[in-house]
């Protein structure tokens, strides 16, 4: 008890809260940027948290995370582009509520399940971290291949319209992500002797061109007969949230524990746990059509899954100095610097310090409400601007975002490309979010398949050859039986019908 | 609570926030050089070591230079996109880089033209051997048993620690070979790095990993893996109690990830100089030592020439393992 006494005189000082309040501005201001990350945000703020002690140097980078998550949820519900990563997967459902004039009911849901998201992955953190980190130790490339190949059942799940379609923006997807130098054998693929192509399709251009760059090109097109947004303002943010969450408590809880057990493990993170959630989602809703259509109970479970996701990424990076995601191989570095040198003994070491980290995050997602509040009503000005205008401005950011990535115009020119394939796909009925998501998992399905080869020296069996990854692969298998044992079944009904006609 | 420096560290704090939001707005003009901001490349991505290095350098050196030293990560193409960058950037001293051991690789391995003749060097500030790692409950107390075991069994024990044909891959290659062992006697298993090469370790998936001891420390740490050798001819300070690779098997084989800050060729003489001045001063400075010992990365200071001799040394010895164990085109 005096420890977390010592832990709680540790955060609550003026200097640690100050320096929270400010990483709290500069996290909304970058993840309200398309294009700024994150994971971009945390590395910009290493050398500064240098000159801090540990404590507030970590509440510095936790803050920041935790808000440049959530902001990027603003421009992907008012503007279609998503801020960050873990924003793509409810960016079309959240636009498409603003669109219907439910724009702060898309905000408002947003903010109150990140903050819930955050609780509860800080609740893990801070109770469970040396049990789970155990746990997520166990997954080896096996396991991460059949938790690809689950993610890429979602694929089917969230695309709206027709499956083959959605199939087919899959394999597009998985077919950009195979540009590059391939990390099995080390040989460069359909990179036609550019350096920069050997360097892959980053995702952070290609995204924000499939969303926002096709949105664009519609307005264009459409421009002679204008497709206004509902005028609306944004009064209370709050108003109708509390219904929203009586209603689907059962998937604010899903979407908690689905975050943090995906967060958890090293290389999945908080961006896949968004999309696992949405079509976790879908599957289970009584109400799966109006899913894409402006349905908010999708909003529920991914928002919450992907703010809960953060905090798992920091168990294994804690306990064992493995990395959940991009964010906590930086916070490594600086807790190594700070003397907090992760493993489980620094429980033992230094217990005031580790409770001073849980706290601060605690604190980081109580602190979300009110800042996320101010930030949504300052961000409402963007629907008060005529699309005209507007267009221009959101252009000129997608090319800034798409540029800052790595500091190339390449990245420009893959933004555009993509977003001109987005369109074409979109006017034809092809769903893009497969697409992006396939960009996602397909280095995932790829590296984890080829590693799992060599290790099993080429033995398919080798991919039920251990528990977990075993149980994995006959739930996927499972599932992808499901629609054709469906199938059949129908075929035989209807085979048996057939003679008494 | 009466802590006096507190009220500075919020000033700071608050300062440093404001310079990183309008950092990119600062355009003063002064004659001499450098009279504008100052890109510093690095080849790989955020949040790893080379990056992590190179922000620290980078904060260091504004106020050592006056100006703006603005880090951009160049990733992919294994190395290759970065260091095209700072080879090709326009050598005025406006664009620098962190070169790192691969310069000396990816030639070999037909990925480009470049090598380390195509840079000024300015200073290697790192060094870092490779440690030979294994899950801390395996049967294995030395390298001589793995090495027996490997030979006996060929194909049956897999390591990882990093890409194909990356530097990790080369030490164990490079080890075996110097055993008389056959290096495809224990398949590379690709990975992206260190970090998912542990977990692999950690997981049962592979049975040893030669990333550097240092990035093994929080699972030695853990008591989840051991460290049986490090690859370089003194044992490292941190772990004095891990031998050599020629004390624990009389192999004598040394392999090591290095780093150093590098321009485009043909950069100015005084340019030159002024950068290695003030990038010699930051690496004596408390800050720069703390930081990297505290990482556990292995300190060394090579300016200019000697930083030359040092890549083309590296260069050869990499071609050398390289095409003994089948990795160069």
């Amino acid at each position: 008890m005096d420890v977390i006494i010592q832990a709680f005189g540790l955060v609550f000082q003026p200097y640690v809260l100050g320096v929270m309040l400010l990483a709290a501005i500069f996290g909304l201001f970058v993840g309200s940027i398309p294009g700024l990350t994150a994971t971009m945000a945390t590395a910009l703020l290493v050398p500064f948290t240098f000159f801090m002690d540990p404590v507030p140097a970590i509440a510095c980078i936790v803050t920041t995370v935790a808000m440049a998550i959530f902001a990027g949820d603003i421009p992907g519900a008012l503007l279609r582009i998503p801020g960050t990563p873990a924003s793509a997967a409810y960016c079309d459902e959240a636009y498409a509520l603003t669109q219907k004039g439910k724009a702060e009911l898309a905000l408002g849901t947003s903010l109150v399940c990140a903050v819930i998201g955050g609780v509860i992955g800080s609740a893990v953190l801070a109770l469970t971290a040396p049990m789970l980190a155990e746990f997520a130790i166990q997954f080896s490339s096996f396991e991460y291949f059949w938790l690809a190949c689950l993610g890429l059942s979602c694929a089917v799940i969230i695309s709206t319209g027709s499956t083959l379609k959605g199939v087919v923006s899959l394999l597009i997807g998985l077919f950009i992500s195979t540009i590059g130098i391939d990390i099995t054998a080390g040989h460069p693929r359909f990179t036609f002797g550019s350096v920069e192509m050997m360097g892959g399709i980053s995702f952070i251009p290609a995204m924000i061109g499939m969303f926002a760059i096709s949105e664009l090109i519609r307005f264009m097109v459409a421009s002679d007969q204008p497709r206004s947004v509902p005028q609306q303002s944004i009064t209370n943010v709050f108003r109708g949230i509390g219904s929203v969450l009586k209603q689907y408590k059962k998937n604010v809880f899903r979407g908690g524990s689905l975050g943090a057990i995906i967060g958890i493990l090293p290389g999945a993170g908080a961006d896949i746990a968004a999309w696992i959630a949405y079509a976790t989602s879908k599957r289970f809703s009584k109400n799966r059509e109006k899913f894409g259509t402006g349905h908010v109970e999708g909003l529920v479970d991914s928002g919450t899954a992907n703010n809960a996701g953060l905090a798992g990424a920091w168990v294994p990076a804690i306990v064992f100095g493995i990395p959940g995601d991009s964010i906590t191989a930086i916070v490594i570095g600086v807790l190594y610097m700070k003397g907090m040198n992760p493993g489980p003994t620094v429980f033992l070491q230094q217990p005031e310090l580790i409770y001073a980290v849980f706290i601060a995050f605690f604190l980081a997602n109580l602190a979300l409400l009110p800042l996320g509040f101010l930030a949504i009503r300052l961000s409402r000005q963007i629907l008060r601007v005529p699309r005209r205008v507007l267009m221009p401005v959101i252009l000129m950011f997608c090319i800034v975002g798409s540029f800052a990535i790595n500091n190339t115009v390449f990245g420009v020119s893959i933004m555009l490309v993509m977003g001109v394939l987005a369109y074409f796909m979109e006017e034809n009925g092809f769903p893009v979010a497969p697409t992006i998501l396939g960009i996602v998992l397909g280095t995932m399905l790829e590296d984890n398949f080829m590693s799992s080869m060599i290790k099993a020296d080429g033995e398919l069996s080798g991919f039920f050859s251990r528990p977990i990854a075993a149980t994995l692969g006959v739930i996927v298998i499972l599932l992808w039986m499901v629609p054709l044992v469906r199938a059949v079944i129908s075929g035989i009904n209807k085979f048996q019908v057939r003679p008494d006609h | 609570m009466n802590n006096p420096t507190r009220g500075f560290k919020l000033r700071t704090a608050i300062f440093s926030v404001f310079t990183l939001l309008l950092g990119l707005l600062s355009t003063p003009a002064m004659a001499a050089y450098p009279e504008r901001p100052i890109t510093l490349i690095v080849p790989w991505g955020a949040g790893g070591g080379t990056d992590a290095t190179g922000r620290m350098i980078a904060s260091l050196l504004e106020p050592e230079l006056g100006q703006p030293v603005n880090v951009v990560n160049r990733t992919g193409g294994s190395g290759v996109v970065g260091h095209s960058a700072i080879a090709t950037a326009k050598p005025d001293g406006y664009t620098i880089g962190v070169a790192t051991v691969e310069i000396g690789m990816m030639h070999w391995a037909g990925l480009t033209e470049l090598t380390g003749k195509d840079y000024t060097p300015i200073a290697l500030y790192n060094y870092d051997a490779a440690g030979f790692q294994v899950r801390a409950d395996s049967p294995w107390e030395s390298v001589n048993d793995a090495v027996e075991a490997i030979k006996a069994d060929p194909g049956k024990h897999k390591s990882s620690g990093t890409g194909q044909g990356g530097i990790w891959h080369l030490a164990m290659a490079g080890m075996l070979n110097t055993a008389g062992v056959s290096p495809d006697a224990s398949p590379w298993v690709p990975s992206k790095g260190a970090a998912p090469g542990l977990q692999e370790l950690a997981a049962g998936g592979v049975d040893i990993v030669t990333c550097s001891i240092v990035e093994a420390a929080a699972l030695i740490d853990a008591g989840k893996v051991k460290a049986l050798a490090v690859m370089d001819t003194e044992r490292n300070g941190a772990f004095p109690e891990v031998p050599t690779l020629v004390e624990a098997a009389d192999l004598d084989w040394q392999m090591a990830a290095w780093r150093g800050l590098a321009g485009p060729k043909g950069m100015p003489d005084d340019v030159t100089a002024k950068l290695t001045e003030a990038f010699e001063k930051v690496w004596n400075s408390a800050e720069f030592q703390e930081f990297m010992k505290g990482r556990g990365f292995g300190l060394v200071w090579k300016p200019g020439a000697e930083f030359s001799e040092w890549m083309d040394n590296s260069d050869a010895a990499l071609g050398e393992v390289m095409q003994a164990v089948g990795l160069a085109k």
